[in-house]
């Protein structure tokens, strides 16, 4: 994975095939650390399962026995000095954390976030997904909740609003200080 | 700097396109899927969809829905895309970028011919 906005879309997808309907990013910078979460109210991961989920031979696709999404979100965040953690409880939900030292030379670019973000509400649109960004103080929030509140009913996957998205973002971001 | 209410302004022009699409027969839907697992992720496959995304709407392709699948199990040629028109055998597309992708919307979705460097087995 060559940016961090990557391994979200992939981290996501664990989200989305636990059922959950609500998902938050949440990105935070405060001095030299970046914090990235993933929190989901899908079906949870139980304690045996939870031991072992960054072993890249535990994985719950079927195709093979290799599952690599979480160990590389991992490796990312430890390689660049940064700490890994998930913690989940059966029916309520899971969080994956991740901190990176922002100046060190192993850490990965944030990567497209807008992009990201507005390709997941095009792809599973179903899904409440709220984006929480915070620059050292410079935040704003991208909420599908909002968004579609004010879309009288035109279906918020339809390519010019999943464009508004990334643009609105693109945006946001540029304004709470610039590319990480 | 855009905010939640400039949402308005584009909502007329999608009112408009939205009636057109209701017209448009659900059963004749041709559909895009781009491999999205760890592995196609990581060998390119976001701006392979984002490019299916936006060749679709430029050329205002109405029944054609681009969406995301797992793994099929041959991590080394991905970036993989399927495409299923209705009716017709399923095409697989490997080693798929969006210059690929570009193709394949404008040769195998537009106008009914396979992009045959890029489909498995040969």
């Amino acid at each position: 994975m060559r940016e961090l906005a990557l391994n979200i879309l992939d981290i996501v997808e664990n989200s989305v095939s636990a059922g959950s309907s609500i998902i938050e990013i949440d990105i935070s910078v405060k001095d030299n650390m970046l914090t990235i979460s993933i929190k989901d109210n899908g079906c949870g991961i139980s304690s045996d399962m939870l031991k072992n989920i960054t072993d890249p031979f535990v994985t719950s696709r079927t195709t093979r026995k290799v599952g690599m999404g979480i160990p590389l979100f991992k490796m990312a965040s430890e390689n660049s000095g940064g700490d890994f953690s998930i913690k989940s409880t059966k029916g309520v939900g899971t969080v994956v954390t991740a901190t990176f030292v922002v100046d060190n030379i192993d850490r990965p670019p944030l990567g497209n976030i807008a992009s990201t973000f507005s390709g997941l509400v095009y792809m599973n649109s179903d899904i409440r997904y709220i984006l929480k960004y915070n620059n050292n103080g410079k935040s704003f929030v991208v909420d599908t909740k909002e968004i579609e509140d004010n879309l009288d009913g035109i279906p918020i996957n339809e390519y010019e609003v999943v464009k508004f998205i990334e643009d609105m973002i693109k945006e946001n971001m540029l304004e709470s200080g610039g590319i990480l | 700097m855009k905010t939640i209410k400039d949402i308005n302004a584009i909502k007329e022009q999608m009112q408009a396109k939205l009636i057109a699409r209701d017209t448009a027969n659900t059963e004749t839907e041709t559909r895009i899927l781009v491999g999205m697992a760890t592995c196609g992720i990581a060998a390119g496959a976001k701006p392979v969809f984002d490019t299916l995304m936006d060749e679709i709407a430029k050329r205002g392709l109405k029944n054609v829905r681009v969406t995301r699948t797992g793994c099929i199990g041959m991590c080394k040629l991905e970036p993989i895309v399927e495409v299923i028109v209705p009716n017709e055998p399923k095409v697989t597309y490997i080693k798929v970028d969006s210059n690929v992708a570009k193709r394949i919307v404008a040769e195998h979705i537009v106008n009914g011919n396979i992009v045959k460097e890029n489909i498995v087995g040969e």
